[in-house]
């Protein structure tokens, strides 16, 4: 298989961003929610002449003279590959995008670049801050969206989408669309992650290695994530959410929008029952996200968990019904404090429940056989 | 004329022998003490010159040198009045007195010749004991702390005034009723009967109590997380009489032992401003910090993710050892410091918690909020337990089952660990490969092996769980661990983030 290549020009292209991202930065981000994708149409001339007008003509020599040596010599010292508009490997998605980013910076898997097609991608996208509900959905989203083959999209961001990277990553493939270089890891937080999804997934972005995280560049990353899947989903989001942009472009182009309802009381599923409201396409579960991209019944998901006990039955049923911890399982089921901690590990240990960081519980998706007679 | 008394200086809680010997000769009048004596020492003159005119003494015109012996070890607090006081009395011939030689003392003196009380009267009154004195003078208030050392005779003195008639034989004092030993109270904290529903807090307390695990609950403010902390003490084991003066000495040696009981075990909850010298100890002169007080107890960190980064760090080294050396340039102290922790902590900043739609910390802040729970020191927190506000019914609902019984069981439990790992050792202190040692039923080990290869588990979470599955056998009274045990282990386990 070939590998993927960048012509000088496309390269030209991305390390003129890097220059220009400080003076983008003053002018895309003057009202909240501004569609700085919009700016990235624009030619490198006009783009400099808008952004950096005292300058741009210097900036752009400037960054016309860097050799082509230099470049991929940057590149190969943070161990990237880049892939230009004019390669056969660039997505076929992006092609759609009429601003879509002239040179993708790669670091992990290639391969993956060359499988990466709408019809065969899902961007899992949602608020950082989100609850433990919207984390096991996005985790289960990313692990079984995976595991049928699928790649998974998403941003690497806090909540949501680190979860879908690590659901996915452990059972198959995912990408990360980064807001700053292939090889920094923002957040930091999340290096281990970005680690992990750079040796067995891939990290894109259309910036050099090494570019720093402005504010445009999120709803910039957010278009080339909306492209490169045939469906968006949003798990969970505020109104105002960033991750609502990523919806507004997927549904411009074209593609499939999904969402993931929450209760009608919750801030933090405003987004996404909004979306659901103005015709997006109900994602309870994986399954509904491969019925509406493959149409429905042509990919099934198996996910029936191991058979229970009368006890354990009882004690999911619980758990269903939004108890989340052993004192108040024991309340319900009038067991001992003993008894309701040996009934969460063992629904734990079978996969049907999991617990937070401060012992908080959470159903899984997983569904219990039915109960024999 | 030369005389010489006997006296203890405190070296952290330790009793330390002062030789006070004061030469009274012709001279210009004049008062030095020499032997490294800290300010409180130096001051000493003012309060015997002052004392001695105030009981009716003479203060002698002389030329007067006390020394404090051996002159290499730094003496401090003003206990050492007392000794200077008879020494200079016996060196101006002022008082003869037969026994001197075979009599320790310890006090500060008021300036009408009263005496004070003094920290550390019990670990005096052991050194003075071990070092062959038969006699101990101490002030009138610590007089009970220092008879419960036995084998030495224990007088309280209550002025200056006293002196010549004790020496002279015509006055033999009543001996000073000791504190009285009260093995199996509740540490003063109240009975675990107040605590009303919450049957999963109440057995993770129990399981704590029973293997020596340490505790974190986390809930909203308000759950009962500080009213079951202070219940700890009611249901672990009793102390031990040997124990129960290793307690009592350090308590005593604080000054905290205040006339109370002897034998409870302690309950420390020091607030989260605390310093790390505060927390371990330190200081100068270096003294026994919230981990020494709390020994053979309870430290209970409420808010912990509010304590200072550098004094929860300060806390992991000693935590292990079970005691904490404290190394300064002019000296070094070994304290002892075997205590079991308990934390609580708010879910999030404001304390509601996600799962309350009222929660509007940012997520940044949950996160660095959250990641003292998931740090180095919260790496020693075995057990995770989350608290709710009870229900109303549960308020208003019958008491909960009593300390009594629970420590019951809990001895037990405790019993059958020290048959097992030798006397005084509990499972939280199993080595992994003692506990890699545990007889597992078939399914208690499928069970564990399960949660291990879905990387639910760490290499340390796994033994971790290991000890917490032998203390819930334990209570049990089953000999291998048994599948539901390893599962109610497995359940209790603190989180891994």
């Amino acid at each position: 298989m070939s590998k993927p290549r960048a012509c000088l020009e496309c390269l030209h292209r991305a390390w003129l961003l890097a220059r220009l991202a400080p003076y983008i930065e003053k002018i895309a981000t003057g009202a909240p929610g501004s569609r700085s994708p919009e700016l990235l149409r624009l030619s490198n001339e006009d783009l400099a002449a808008v952004s950096a007008p005292s300058v741009a003509t210097q900036l752009l020599a400037g960054v016309l003279e860097i050799e082509e040596g230099r470049l991929r010599e940057e590149l190969r010292a943070a161990r990237c590959w880049a892939c230009c508009r004019h390669d056969a490997l660039y997505p076929e998605g992006l092609r759609d995008a009429a601003d879509a980013p002239w040179a993708l910076i790669g670091r992990g898997d290639a391969a993956l670049l060359a499988g990466l097609e709408p019809e065969g991608a899902v961007t899992v996208v949602g608020s950082r801050r989100a609850t433990s509900y919207g984390r096991e959905v996005a985790r289960e989203l990313g692990r079984e969206l995976a595991a049928a083959g699928m790649v998974v999209v998403s941003g690497l961001a806090f909540g949501i989408d680190g979860c879908a990277h690590r659901g996915a990553i452990e059972v198959g493939r995912t990408v990360a669309v980064l807001g700053c270089g292939a090889d920094v890891s923002y957040p930091q937080a999340h290096r281990s992650l970005w680690r992990r999804i750079c040796a067995e997934g891939l990290v894109l972005s259309e910036l050099p290695p090494g570019t720093g995280a402005w504010r445009w560049t999120f709803p910039a990353r957010n278009r080339i994530m909306a492209a490169l899947a045939g469906m968006t989903v949003i798990v969970e989001g505020a109104k105002r959410s960033g991750s609502l942009i990523t919806a507004d472009l997927a549904a411009d182009l074209g593609r499939d929008l999904g969402a993931v309802p929450g209760p009608v009381t919750a801030r933090t599923s405003a987004g996404p029952n909004d979306l659901l409201a103005g015709g997006a396409c109900l994602v309870r579960d994986a399954q509904d996200v491969l019925d509406a991209m493959l149409g429905p019944g042509a990919r099934r998901i198996d996910r029936s968990g191991p058979d229970l006990d009368l006890r354990l039955r009882a004690a999911l049923e619980v758990v269903e019904g939004g108890v989340d911890t052993p004192d108040a399982l024991a309340a319900a089921l009038d067991l001992s404090g003993a008894e309701a901690a040996a009934a969460l590990a063992s629904l734990e240990a079978l996969g049907y429940v999991s617990c937070s960081l401060v012992g908080a519980y959470t159903r899984t998706m997983l569904r219990p056989p039915p109960a024999g007679i | 004329m030369l005389a010489t008394a006997r006296t203890f200086t405190l070296d952290g809680i330790a009793a330390r022998p002062v030789r006070v010997e004061i030469d009274v000769r012709r001279g210009l009048p004049a008062f030095s003490v020499v032997g490294l004596p800290d300010t409180a020492v130096r001051e000493a003159r003012e309060r015997v010159r002052a004392a001695l005119a105030n009981c009716g003494f003479e203060f002698p015109l002389r030329r007067i040198v006390a020394n404090l012996a051996p002159a290499s070890l730094r003496k401090a607090g003003p206990g050492l009045d007392l000794a200077i006081a008879v020494a200079l009395l016996t060196a101006s011939e002022q008082l003869e007195w037969e026994a001197l030689p075979r009599v320790a003392m310890v006090g500060e003196l008021a300036l009408d010749g009263s005496t004070r009380p003094v920290p550390g009267a019990l670990a005096i009154a052991e050194a003075a004991r071990e070092l062959g004195a038969e006699i101990l003078v101490v002030p009138v208030e610590n007089g009970a702390e220092a008879a419960l050392a036995p084998g030495i005779e224990v007088i309280s003195l209550e002025s200056l005034a006293q002196l010549p008639e004790l020496a002279a034989g015509r006055w033999s004092p009543v001996p000073p009723q000791s504190l009285p030993f009260v093995l199996d109270g509740d540490g003063g904290g109240g009975d675990l009967a107040d605590l009303r529903g919450q049957p999963h807090l109440r057995y993770a307390m129990e399981v704590a109590a029973a293997g020596g695990h340490s505790l974190l609950m986390v809930g909203p403010p308000g759950a009962g997380k500080s009213l079951a902390a202070s219940r700890l003490p009611s249901i672990m084991p009793p102390l031990a009489r040997g124990e129960a003066l290793e307690v009592a000495r350090i308590a005593s040696a604080c000054g905290k032992l205040a006339g109370g009981p002897v034998g409870q075990r302690p309950f420390r909850a020091p607030h989260h401003t605390i310093s790390p010298a505060g927390l371990v100890g330190g200081g100068s002169p270096p003294g026994p910090g919230e981990i020494t007080l709390a020994h053979r107890g309870v430290l209970f960190l409420d808010e912990l993710c509010e304590f200072r980064r550098d004094a929860l760090e300060a806390l992991r080294a000693p935590l292990e050892a079970g005691s904490v050396a404290i190394v300064r340039a002019s000296s070094a102290l070994r304290l002892p410091c075997r205590f079991m922790l308990v934390a609580a902590s708010n879910p999030c900043p404001c304390g509601r918690g996600e799962v309350d739609a009222e929660c509007s910390c940012a997520p940044q802040a949950v996160r660095s909020y959250q990641s003292k729970l998931s740090g180095a020191l919260a790496d020693r927190l075995d057990i995770l337990t989350t608290v709710r506000q009870p229900s109303a019914e549960a308020m208003g609902g019958e008491a909960g089952e009593p300390s009594a019984s629970v420590r019951e069981r809990v001895c037990e439990a405790r019993e059958r660990q020290a048959s097992r790992l030798g006397a005084g050792r509990c499972n939280a202190e199993m080595t992994p490969a003692e506990a890699r040692e545990s007889a597992l039923a078939e399914g208690a080990a499928a069970l564990l092996a399960e949660s291990y290869s879905r990387r639910r588990l760490s290499g340390r979470a796994h033994d971790r769980v290991l000890r917490l599955a032998r203390t819930v056998a334990d209570l049990a009274g089953a000999e291998a661990i048994g599948r539901d045990e390893m599962a109610q282990a497995l359940q209790l386990r603190r989180r891994d983030a």
